[in-house]
C-alpha cells in the first residue's frame, strides 16, 4: 500500500480526520505563540542552521573529537554502519549482562533500525517507556509521529487499550488516571531493569557527553536505577560545544509543542561509580546523504516535529500513511535515500506548500527537497509506465503550439459535449468534485477577435 | 513599458474571463501588453511530477516568446514561480536569467512595479482571500503565518481598494487548499479533504467569494464548491480588480 492508498482509508472516518487535523493544529498554534514570544525567533534559527552548517562540514573530526572524550569519560563507543549492525552491538551488550528485560526511553533511530523486533525475536524483552510510546507498544503499532507516538488515539481508546492489557476499570477514560495506571506499570519496570537503553538529542563533541530530553523524565530513571545505560545515536546529532545548546534547547521544545523548554534535558556525561556506558554511533546512510549537495542538510533535522504538525496532508492522512519510522514531511525526504522503491511515493504525498520549511528550527529546505527527490525517482525509474506515458504525451502537445490548439478545443469540446466520457467514475477529478464548465473558447481565440495581430 | 502576457495553459482553455480580466486591467493602468500567440504551458506539470527533464522545449517556447518584453505578467502565482525557479535554457543563459527576474505575478506587478494606490474597481459583496502557496510562500506576496515578521499581502492591499468589498478573516490565513497539480488526483482523498476544509473556513464566515491570484486553487475550490451545491463563487482577483459592476 502506498501513501496515497493509507490515505484514503484514514479518510474514510472524516470526523476522524478532522479532529487528527485540529489536534495538530492546535499544537501548530502554540508553537507559533511561542515563537512570537521568543526574541529573535528568525536568527535563533538562522544560528541553528550555521551550526549544523559545520557540523555537516565537519562531521569527521567532530565525531572523533566526540569518541575520544566519551572514551576518557570511561565510555564504551562503538560504530555501526547498518541497522543490522547497531541492532547486533546492542544485543551483545544484554547478552553480555544476561538480561532478559529492559527498559528503554524514546529513540526513533531504534525505530528507524527496528530494535524492539529484532530483541523480541531473541527473547529481550523490551518496554518503551515514554507514555505514548507505551501505548502504541500496547497497541502493536509504530508511532505515528515521532515526538507524539500516539497522538492519533483518542483518550477513550486509551482507556480500552489500558484496560485489556494494565487491567484499569472498563470505560475509564480520565487521563489523569490512565497516567496514573501507566505510571505504576513502567514504576515496577524501572525497579527491576538492568539495562536502559535512551536516545540522544545531542551529542557535544567538546566533552563527549550526550543530551537526552523527555518530558516525563523517563530516560532518566531508566538510567539511574540500571547498572547498564547503552544511548543509540545516528552521527548528524554531533554539536561541537556545550554552549550551542543554549540555541538549540531554545527552539527544539518550542518548535515541537510550544514549550518553552523540555521539562527534563539531561546531561550524561560518564557512568556512575560501577555502571557500564555505551554509546552507538549509527551511520545507516547518514555518509552517504552527507555527500549529496541536495539532499545533505536534511541531516540538520533536530526530530522536533515542527514539520509534521503544520503539513496539511500529514494532519489528514495520519502517520502510518507514510509507512515508515519517521513520518511527515521530513520523513519523506530521508525515507528515499534508505530505500528508494520503498518509499518512491513519499515524495507525491505533498503538495509543495512550503509550509515545513518554514517551521523548520534549523531551516531545511524541505519542500525543495521533496521536488528534487521526485526528479531522482523518475530518472532512477520508479514510476509507472502509464504515468510515463502520460506525461510525454502531454509534453509532445505542450511543446507544439499548433497541437496544443487542436488538443485544447478538443477537450474543451469533450467537456462540454461528452459529461459521460470525462466524468465517469475513473476520473479522480470528478469523484468528489465538479469539472470546470467548458467556455465558448479559449483567450487565444478571444484575443485573436479582439486584438489586432 | 512593453508587457508580455503569459497565460497559464487552464486559464486560457477553462478560464479565458480571467486572461481577459487581466490584459483589460494592465491595459487601464496605460500598459502596451502584448499575448505572444505560440505560447502554451511553462512546464510545471511535468516538473512537479518528476520529469523536469522533459520540460526543455516547453522552456525553448517560453524564451521564444517572451525574451523581448520589459515584462513577463501573469495571473498565477504557481505558473510564475516555476518559471523564477526554473526556466533554463543551455546556451541562453542570459535570456534565461532576463526572463527570470522579469517574470511578475499580476498582483506582484501591479503593486512592485505600477505601484498602484487607487483602483477604479467597484464589487460590492463580502469576499475571502485564498493566498495560494507558490504565490504566498514562493514568491513572498504575503507574509507568512509561520514567520516572525511583519504582516503584509500585496492581494489583500489591492483588494482594500475595491469599493463596497468586505473582506472576510479565516481562522487558517495561510492553510493549503489541497490542489497541489497531479496531486489532485494522485492523492484524491486528502486533496478533496484539504479543499472541503478551505472552503468551510471561508462558508462560516460568510464569504460570497473566494478569490486568489491562482486560478488553479480556485477551480479544485470551485469543484467542490458546485458538488455542494453551495452558494459561495469563485472568482479570479483580476477579475475583481477590474470589475465595475
Amino acid at each position: 500500500m502506498n501513501h496515497a492508498d493509507l490515505a484514503d482509508h484514514f479518510n474514510k472516518d472524516e470526523p476522524r480526520v478532522d479532529w487528527h487535523d485540529k489536534t495538530l493544529w492546535y499544537i501548530r498554534e502554540k508553537r507559533d505563540k511561542a515563537a512570537w514570544q521568543t526574541p529573535d525567533w528568525e536568527l535563533l534559527r538562522s544560528t541553528a542552521s550555521q551550526i549544523k552548517n559545520n557540523v555537516l562540514s565537519n562531521l569527521h573530526p567532530y565525531l572523533l573529537q566526540f569518541e575520544k572524550k566519551a572514551q576518557q569519560n570511561g565510555v564504551t563507543v562503538h560504530w555501526a554502519s547498518t541497522p543490522e549492525e547497531h541492532n547486533q552491538i546492542v544485543y551483545s551488550i544484554i547478552q553480555k549482562h544476561g538480561v532478559a528485560n529492559i527498559v528503554k526511553s524514546k529513540s526513533m533511530l531504534t525505530e528507524e533500525c527496528h530494535l524492539n523486533a529484532y530483541l523480541s525475536n531473541r527473547g529481550i524483552d523490551v518496554v518503551d517507556t515514554d507514555l505514548g510510546e507505551r501505548i502504541v507498544q500496547l497497541a502493536g503499532e509504530p508511532p505515528s509521529h515521532i515526538v507524539l507516538p500516539c497522538i492519533h488515539w483518542r483518550k477513550e481508546e486509551i482507556g480500552e487499550l489500558f484496560h485489556k492489557h494494565l487491567g484499569t476499570p472498563k470505560g475509564n477514560a480520565d487521563p489523569q488516571f490512565l497516567t496514573a495506571a501507566a505510571r505504576e506499570h513502567l514504576r515496577q519496570r524501572f525497579m527491576t531493569s538492568k539495562v536502559a537503553i535512551t536516545g540522544v538529542n545531542f551529542g557535544v563533541a567538546e566533552t563527549g557527553e550526550i543530551v537526552v530530553c523527555t518530558n516525563e523524565g523517563n530516560a532518566d530513571l531508566g538510567v539511574q536505577l540500571a547498572d547498564v545505560h547503552i544511548a543509540c545515536m545516528g552521527i548528524e546529532k554531533i554539536i561541537p560545544q556545550r554552549k550551542h545548546l543554549g540555541v538549540f534547547l531554545r527552539l527544539l521544545a518550542r518548535s515541537a509543542t510550544g514549550q518553552p523548554i523540555t521539562t527534563y534535558s539531561s546531561h550524561f556525561r560518564k557512568p556512575r561509580d560501577g555502571q557500564d556506558m555505551h554509546i552507538v554511533l549509527v551511520d545507516n546512510g547518514r555518509s552517504e546523504r552527507l555527500a549529496s549537495d541536495d539532499f545533505r542538510n536534511a541531516l540538520k533535522c533536530i526530530r522536533c516535529g515542527a514539520c509534521f504538525n503544520t503539513c496539511p496532508v500529514y494532519r489528514r492522512s495520519g502517520g502510518h500513511s507514510y509507512h515508515t519510522a519517521v513520518a511527515g514531511p521530513i520523513g519523506s525526504i530521508l525515507a528515499p535515500g534508505l530505500d528508494m522503491k520503498q518509499h518512491a511515493d513519499l515524495p507525491f504525498a505533498s503538495t509543495l506548500c512550503g509550509s515545513c520549511t518554514n517551521v523548520c528550527p534549523v531551516k531545511i529546505d524541505i519542500h525543495d527537497q521533496l521536488f528534487k527527490w521526485r526528479q531522482v525517482i523518475v530518472q532512477k525509474g520508479y514510476t509507472s509506465t502509464s504515468k510515463k506515458v502520460g506525461m510525454k504525451l502531454m509534453t509532445f502537445v505542450l511543446s507544439n503550439p499548433s497541437v496544443y490548439k487542436i488538443a485544447g478545443a478538443t477537450a474543451r469540446w469533450f467537456r462540454k459535449y461528452f459529461p459521460v466520457v470525462v466524468n465517469n467514475r475513473f476520473n479522480l477529478w470528478y469523484k468528489q468534485r465538479e469539472m470546470p464548465l467548458a467556455p465558448k473558447g479559449s483567450f487565444s481565440d478571444w484575443y485573436k477577435q479582439n486584438r489586432k495581430a | 513599458m512593453k508587457v508580455g502576457l503569459f497565460v497559464p495553459c487552464y486559464i486560457d482553455q477553462f478560464y479565458p474571463q480571467v486572461a481577459i480580466a487581466t490584459l483589460a486591467l494592465l491595459e487601464r493602468h496605460g500598459v502596451d501588453v502584448v499575448y505572444p500567440k505560440k505560447q502554451t504551458c511553462c512546464g510545471q506539470p511535468m516538473a512537479n511530477s518528476g520529469f523536469e527533464h522533459l520540460t526543455q522545449s516547453c522552456n525553448d517556447l517560453f524564451i521564444e516568446n517572451f525574451s523581448t518584453f520589459d515584462y513577463i505578467v501573469s495571473p498565477s502565482g504557481s505558473c510564475t514561480l516555476h518559471i523564477k525557479d526554473h526556466l533554463h535554457v543551455t546556451g541562453m543563459e542570459q535570456e534565461s536569467k532576463f526572463i527570470r527576474d522579469k517574470v511578475k505575478e499580476l498582483t506582484e506587478f501591479l503593486t512592485d512595479v505600477l505601484e498602484v494606490k487607487s483602483l477604479k474597481a467597484k464589487f460590492p459583496h463580502k469576499v475571502g482571500l485564498h493566498q495560494s502557496c507558490h504565490g504566498q510562500r514562493g514568491l513572498k506576496l504575503a507574509q507568512m503565518s509561520e514567520l516572525v515578521a511583519p504582516g503584509f499581502s500585496k492581494s489583500e492591499s489591492l483588494l482594500t481598494m475595491v469599493e463596497g468589498l468586505q473582506l472576510i478573516s479565516l481562522n487558517r490565513k495561510d492553510e493549503c487548499c489541497g490542489f497541489g497539480g497531479t496531486f489532485c488526483v494522485t492523492e484524491e482523498a486528502v486533496s478533496v479533504k484539504m479543499g472541503k476544509d478551505r472552503v468551510a473556513d471561508h462558508t462560516q464566515q460568510g464569504a460570497e467569494y473566494i478569490t486568489g491570484s491562482d486560478m488553479s486553487c480556485l477551480m479544485h475550490l470551485e469543484g467542490i464548491l458546485r458538488r455542494q451545491k453551495a452558494k459561495t463563487k469563485t472568482i479570479h482577483i483580476a477579475e475583481i480588480l477590474n470589475s465595475s459592476q
